[in-house]
């Protein structure tokens, strides 16, 4: 007999069976194995009176799950991880400068003992080595610090937390409650989160966590978001400095959660319709965390790769971007050539030229988009001193125009705009679908420049810079 | 013991870099559970490997594969993604489903979490429906204890019929009794003897006529009970499962087309 003969047999003998429908039985069976299982628990598993009601971990679940503590103790808990971020960061983000420079000048003055010819010590010092010394001192120490803390409430099993607590919007969003977990782990890395959507079933969910996972900040671009925030919001207020950097970082995040729910709202209405599916989501014990383990993995897997990328990619950038400043074409530096092409419409998203072009030679890796900002203004002949953050950000305004409203464009920009090169190659691999992939990338990208447009537009219309 | 798999190299994990090439001496043993039981732990335990372990329900999203030996005897263990039932709502699902029923390791294990026992046991009730050659591994009884729950991993294996092991696999507890169960299990020296699930007088009624039935057409290739059960039950999906693995005399031995990733 082949497959299709015997599927025909079996066919026939149920439709001669003589018991009720289908699903009723189903339903018996599923009840008749748990009352036996019930009754074999109650036989061999032994309760200890004296052991208290409830342990630690039940009260920190009935805490973390609870829909109004859930939800606060969640924004608590990521303000607490960058308000340690923020303020942890600064001294030795400092230090890291001050060391940095000293080594620049030892640096230089080594190229004049050895009579090296101008160029190369424009090349070498101002551009290659004066580019890697802010990436190393503005990316290293939040990255030390903040890749731990996260490292340490994964290990602890707080994200599945994070993802009961959100199931319920996602539910009302059109989309799978699982896309919370997938989101979660979006905060690591995109392209991982990209993957993680495999647990999703259902192709249309499973799209609908793809395409929207770009707008959690990822640890590329963590980096970015926390300089931006120390150096223009939080500078901006007299006190409390670190405390309003970490809650526009929340506020930024969160405003992350909400597009991601109303692109998955607007999908599931449109090009991807349909109706949520259900799931069980079982939630882990609390267990201690391996602290050896976190710390390897937060400062190799994590900061050093991180940081690994970002140099690899800032080195030869900030000797190319040296060369483009001080290459003239007539009167003007090929680097500006360039940007002034960009100016006018980066400024009317909020940001500029050069801004724009860093998140365009950006596309590979969302870590170097900082450093090429920087080697962008700093290279333009400025042979400024540098030595301290307070010193970039004098930079910054003085010399280029940046306000608060540039800070909070780059900000939203580089939440919303497109996901990196390796992403969209995963997302590709993923779908298997060149439309898909297409749309995984513009996108966003019409989202960010809209959203920057609107809010440049508004603020300046109100006069507020 | 019939053809089994078995894995030259050494790792056999989510990157693909599988060599699979096949041994006559060496068993598979396939470990089921319901997710975040810790599973790889065991797994972990069992092979000295070190595949990535996490506080994730889910983490395991395909098999991985490894060796152990015991005495002058191979097992081959195999990892299966999280399961809460043989009826399958998920692809991970699927997945164990498709390997405990259709791939026949020697021994199937169910890893049960100490501090969910209940719950835990569907899918053990589920599995001792398809073999009888099953171990039961109550892990995490060092959670329970914490908790003030204790098992009672005797009385278990009286109730179900099969070995049950209590084991702490993060901390290697139980885990030299675990390989010697499951050897003796494997070679017949254990005869587990599961005691069947009673579902009522109609269904069983039913469930006698249909077993008679199918006699002629399953032969021993699976459980006459098992398929009877999920003809009454309507579950589509597994009856086709069924209907090919039964019209394809190969099916068994073509472990390695079900082994591959």
């Amino acid at each position: 007999m082949n497959s299709i003969e015997i599927r025909e047999r079996l066919s026939a003998l149920r439709n001669s069976a003589r018991v009720a429908a289908d699903s009723t039985v189903s339903d018996e069976l599923v009840e008749s194995r748990y009352r036996r299982a019930e009754a074999i628990a109650g036989h061999v598993l032994h309760h200890d009176k004296r052991a208290r009601g409830l342990s630690w971990d039940d009260w920190a679940d009935r805490i973390a799950t609870n829909r109004f503590w859930g939800v606060l103790s969640m924004l608590l808990c990521l303000a607490v991880i960058l308000w340690t971020t923020i303020a942890g960061a600064n001294v030795p983000s400092a230090l890291l400068a001050d060391g940095l420079f000293w080594v620049e000048g030892q640096l230089s003055r080594l190229f004049v003992w050895a009579g090296s010819p101008e160029w190369l010590h424009g090349f070498m010092i101002l551009g290659v080595y004066r580019g890697l010394a802010w990436v190393v001192s503005v990316m290293l120490p939040p990255m030390a610090i903040f890749f731990p803390l996260f490292t340490f409430l994964e290990d602890l099993g707080y994200l599945p937390r994070v993802a009961f607590n959100l199931d319920r919007l996602f539910q009302k969003a059109g989309a799978h409650g699982k896309q919370a977990l997938t989101m979660a782990m979006g905060f690591g890395c995109n392209a991982a989160g990209i993957v993680a959507c495999r647990i999703i079933d259902s192709p249309r969910e499973r799209m609908l966590a793809i395409l929207t996972n770009n707008f959690v900040p990822c640890n590329g671009r963590w980096p970015t978001l926390i300089a931006m925030s120390t150096l223009f919001i939080g500078a901006a207020v007299v006190t409390g400095q670190t405390a309003i950097a970490a809650l526009a970082l929340v506020a930024l995040v969160l405003f992350g959660v909400f597009v991601t729910l109303s692109v998955s709202w607007a999908l599931s209405k449109t090009m991807l319709r349909g109706v949520p599916s259900s799931f069980a989501l079982e939630l882990p014990p609390f267990r201690r965390p391996n602290f050896g383990r976190i710390f390897v993995r937060a400062l190799v897997d994590r900061t050093l790769r991180v940081l690994w990328r970002a140099i690899i990619v800032a080195a030869p950038a900030g000797g190319v971007t040296w060369i483009l400043a001080n290459v003239y074409v007539g009167d003007t530096a090929l680097l500006y050539h360039a940007s002034n092409a960009l100016d006018g419409f980066g400024r009317a998203i909020g940001l500029d030229g050069i801004i724009l072009m860093a998140f365009l030679l950006g596309l590979p890796a969302n870590e170097i988009v900082l450093p090429i900002m920087i080697m962008g203004y700093l290279s333009g002949g400025a042979m400024m001193e540098l030595d301290s953050m307070e010193a970039l950000r004098e930079l910054l305004v003085v010399q280029h125009g940046w306000t608060w409203l540039t800070a909070v464009s780059v900000m939203l920009f580089s939440l919303l705009h497109y996901p990196c090169g390796t992403t969209i190659y995963t997302i590709y691999k993923e779908t298997k679908s060149v439309k898909w992939t297409v749309i995984s990338a513009i996108m966003p990208l019409a989202i960010a420049i809209g959203v920057c447009f609107v809010v440049a537009q508004a603020v300046r219309g109100l006069g507020l810079v | 013991m019939g053809a089994a798999i078995s894995i030259s190299g050494v790792q056999a994990g989510g990157d693909n870099s599988v060599r699979v090439s096949i041994r006559t001496d060496a068993a598979t043993v396939a470990l089921a559970g319901n997710p975040n039981v810790g599973k790889t732990s065991v797994f972990n335990a069992l092979t000295g490997l070190r595949q990535h372990t996490g506080n994730w329900p889910g983490k395991t999203v395909e098999r991985a594969q490894g060796i152990f030996t015991q005495g002058s005897h191979s097992y081959v263990v195999v990892d299966l993604p999280g399961a809460y039932s043989l009826s399958p709502r998920s692809a991970e699902e699927e997945v164990a489903r498709d390997f405990i029923c259709f791939a026949q390791p020697e021994v199937t294990v169910v890893v049960v979490d100490a501090t969910a026992l209940e719950r835990n046991l569907n899918l053990a009730l589920q599995v001792s429906e398809v073999t009888p050659r099953m171990v039961v591994c109550v892990n995490l009884i060092d959670e329970a204890k914490r908790k003030g729950y204790s098992v009672d991993a005797p009385g278990l294996s009286l109730d179900l019929g099969v070995p049950v092991v209590a084991t702490v696999a993060r901390a290697y507890r139980g885990i030299d009794e675990l390989k010697n169960v499951i050897d003796k299990t494997a070679r017949g020296e254990i005869r587990p003897n599961p005691r069947p699930i009673e579902y009522g007088p109609e269904i069983e009624t039913e469930v006698a006529r249909l077993v008679g039935e199918l006699a002629g057409i399953v032969a021993d290739r699976l459980p006459t009970r098992w398929v009877a059960l999920r003809l009454l039950e309507g579950d589509e999906d597994t009856l086709q499962k069924i209907a090919e693995f039964l019209g394809d005399p190969a099916f068994t031995n073509n472990v390695p087309r079900l082994l591959e990733v």
